[in-house]
């Protein structure tokens, strides 16, 4: 009993110091506008040490900074896990008076959704969901951008790095085999390491990769230990999809060189950084508080591409990436805008040896999987059409998939 | 922690250490009351200048926004009652087996075991069976799980006298894996290594909502557990046993107690408890299964049930201090734009002064007596 009331006292006194702070629940209003400010709240999965959510971070900074938005117009919270803690969070941010709440982890879609039934008046936008445009609610969004664009401009500095070492006699043409750390064998890992292995194809026409999964999103051991296997295994070059800062520094230890994702690793792989790919999100920031502040529809489902900015690439470290490779980015780049450059090209890879003349994808989510979409026509692969997440599946020739457990 | 006993103090007083270390006789309420008062005065204050030396933020306005974070709004309220009842009801369930000093370390596993069954039941039978029978189905099978979960260890500690530490750490990873291999399993979509949330269009499987009130009924049925498991502690042959075979366990045998019996019992319903709080956890509010669901919550809540001196009353308050902290913590990140760990940093200290204040319950700090004055305790 004494200790019940001695921590009956604890609680009391620490109480006791936060009673002042219940006043100014109420937000003041601003009476310099007549419009009343648009407000944003944020949720991310981790916090800025990891590289996939700082990318998210620094484009709300760079939004903020072009629309000039005052500091009272963001709230941010980090570390929310994919489960409940996310609607939490969401619900909290609407309270709070927030127009628009953005969520940037694929686990934290459902609980968006669950919010935006609650909240009509509020917009939720999700970056890298796939069920927007099967859910039928006004104010659920999906954003994604057309990365597998950028892996491919990636993938043609890794070729061409490639042609360099066998030019300069490290290896053989035959021998030029890349390594891929991914996290889940998921059509977003499996559409970002085909377009990179199909960009360096376009130079290095010998080229294979192999693949391995970690089974996570952010495991810096399983993707240096990922990366180290690859390396052992004779690859000369190699890439990853997955957010710690594991395959690179294992790279930058054993002087391989590395194409990196979601920005720039030059700082702690000087001697084996050549480019890395990322989504700028600043467009799509931009573009949302635009439509509410002007009182427009969101799309349902936004695909950034590189006409937007939204997908982009980083500075090259020219004292590692191969000779003339800013020149032939900037080639490449422009056939792709111009649409003479299709990344899917059904005549540049064979599935099982044969040319794909038709493929049904699972656009629509379903527990079952089920294929529901014609997306080869006009002779190429229609990625990140028919929603603006990856859906791109296939098991291409010339890729070998290590293991396939995730 | 060495007692450091003291030899011969008057004829080699120049080896006398500066201070030694002596065990205390019970104290007077007010004086134990003061210790903690004066321990958390010192955290508070610690804190504060921790927060203004590396921040340069004022203390005060951190603690208010700390405050803020758990109580602001309704919302913010009843998300603190909710965590606090899923913490709470996993130190309900670690208590009994610490009471018998059966380390207990495996909540963690037995809570994810429990979620996973429940999840199984929703995802298998969901549209199958009538919703009734569904949650009938779910509620029988995650206690089961969780009581088999539990019920390993002990069996194996009562034949065998295996190391429970070690059993029950293991099988937490031996359930991390059978729910990744099951996310694998059922996930939605291919690839993508998550569930996400199960039956959302028919909520087939869902525990009822009570009125408008999402949290309501998993604070109502911890608070009858909280409840019902003081009762069974202190009331009850069996929480006697327990106490009994805590104690000392010649001294069981001695009295006829079945010892193997009452570890096995025991853990039984330490597993079943963990089960229900995974029920509630999937069943309830998250309605999806992930590997961290439990959220190390099944070792925090040995720090609840320590702190707590195994009363489950108490254990109200020790978890939501602990709570209360947390959610504190997410609001200093979010509003003064620090990292979700200076949060925690705080939380450390004022654990730090919570805990060491109990040494200074227990224990006195006698000096060196140079002037022939009476040792004194310093706090």
């Amino acid at each position: 009993m004494k200790k019940l009331f001695s921590l009956a006292l604890v609680l009391l006194m620490s109480l006791g110091l936060f009673a002042a702070c219940g006043g100014d629940d109420t937000p003041a209003n601003n009476d310099v506008d007549t419009k009343e400010a648009v407000k944003v709240g944020f949720i991310f999965l981790h916090d800025e040490n990891s590289t996939y959510d700082l990318n998210f971070m620094n484009g709300v900074t760079e939004a903020a900074a072009n629309l000039g938005l005052a500091e009272d117009q963001i709230i941010m919270r980090t570390n929310i896990p994919e489960g409940q803690e996310c609607y939490d969070a969401a619900a909290d941010l609407a309270d709070a008076g927030c127009d628009i709440i953005f969520a940037d982890s694929f686990g934290h879609e459902d609980y968006m959704i669950q919010a935006a039934k609650e909240f009509p008046n509020v917009q939720f936008c999700h970056a890298t969901g796939t069920k927007a445009h099967t859910e039928g609610l006004d104010n659920f969004h999906n954003a994604f951008a057309s990365i597998y664009e950028g892996r491919y401009l990636a993938g043609v500095a890794a070729g061409m790095k490639l042609n360099e070492m066998i030019a300069a006699g490290e290896f053989t043409a035959e021998e030029a085999k890349m390594g891929y750390v991914g996290a889940f064998t998921y059509a977003e890992v499996i559409s970002g390491y085909t377009s990179f292995y199909l960009g360096a194809k376009s130079v290095c026409p010998t080229v294979t990769m192999d693949v391995t999964f970690t089974g996570s999103w952010y495991d810096e051991t399983a993707e240096k230990e990922g990366a180290n296997k690859l390396i052992e295994n004779g690859c000369k070059l190699i890439s990853q999809h997955a957010d710690s800062m594991g395959a690179p520094t294992a790279c930058e230890t054993k002087g391989v060189p590395n194409v990196s994702y979601n920005g720039s690793t030059i700082g702690a792989c000087p001697n084996t950084f050549i480019v890395s790919s990322r989504i700028n999100w600043a467009p799509y920031y931009e573009y949302i508080i635009n439509c509410v502040e002007n009182g427009e529809a969101i799309a349902t489902d936004w695909t950034g591409t590189i006409a937007t900015n939204s997908v982009v690439l980083t500075d090259i470290n020219e004292t590692v990436a191969a000779a003339g490779t800013a020149d032939k980015l900037a080639e490449v780049k422009t056939g792709l805008l111009d649409g003479t450059v299709h990344v899917f090209d059904a005549a540049s890879f064979t599935v099982d040896g044969a040319a794909l003349t038709g493929y049904m994808a699972d656009v629509d989510t379903d527990a079952a999987y089920t294929p529901d979409t014609e997306v080869i026509a006009d002779g190429y692969f229609h990625e990140s059409e028919f929603r603006s997440a990856p859906y791109f599946d296939l098991q291409i020739d010339g890729i070998n998939l290590l293991d396939t457990r995730f | 922690m060495s007692n450091n006993c003291q030899p011969n103090g008057h004829t080699r007083v120049n080896n006398q250490p500066l201070f030694h270390i002596t065990k205390r006789k019970a104290l007077p309420w007010y004086y134990t009351w003061g210790i903690r008062g004066a321990a958390i005065v010192a955290a508070l204050l610690t804190c504060a200048a921790v927060t203004s030396l590396l921040t340069g933020e004022n203390p005060l306005e951190v603690f208010q926004t700390i405050g803020y974070g758990a109580f602001g709004t309704t919302r913010k309220t009843w998300i603190l009652l909710q965590n606090l009842a899923i913490l709470l009801c996993i130190s309900l369930a670690v208590t009994p087996a610490f009471k018998m000093r059966f380390w207990n370390i495996g909540a963690e596993g037995q809570v994810l075991i429990g979620g996973l069954a429940t999840a199984a039941c929703m995802i298998l039978l969901g549209d199958k069976v009538p919703n009734a029978v569904l949650i009938a189905t779910m509620v029988i099978s995650s206690i089961a799980a969780g009581a088999v979960w539990g019920g390993i260890p002990a069996f194996f500690k009562a034949k065998w006298n295996t190391n429970e530490t070690l059993f029950t750490l293991m099988m937490n990873y031996v359930a991390t894996q059978l729910v990744a291999f099951f996310v694998i399993v059922w996930e939605v979509p291919k690839g993508a290594g998550k569930i996400g949330i199960i039956n959302q269009d028919t909520m087939a499987g869902w525990l009822p909502q009570i009125g408008d009130y999402k949290y309501l009924l998993n604070i109502l049925i911890v608070a009858m557990l909280t409840v019902a498991m003081y009762v069974y502690l202190n009331y009850t042959k069996h929480g006697y046993e327990i106490t009994v075979v805590g104690e000392s366990e010649r001294t069981a045998r001695y009295v006829g107690i079945k010892v193997d019996k009452v570890i096995i019992r025991t853990m039984l319903l330490s597993g079943a408890v963990c089960g229900i709080a995974g029920l509630l956890l999937v069943g309830g509010t998250d309605h999806t299964i992930t590997t961290t669901i439990a959220g190390g919550r099944g070792f925090t809540a040995v720090m609840v049930s320590w702190l707590a001196q195994f009363n489950p009353i108490v254990m109200v308050l020790t978890s939501f201090l602990l709570v209360f902290l947390d959610r504190g913590a997410g609001e200093i990140s979010t509003v003064f734009a620090l990292n979700h760990s200076f949060g925690d940093i705080l939380t450390g200290i004022i654990l730090f002064f919570i805990i060491g204040s109990e040494f200074f319950v227990n224990y006195q700090l006698n000096f060196r007596k140079n002037t022939g004055k009476e040792g004194k305790a310093n706090v």
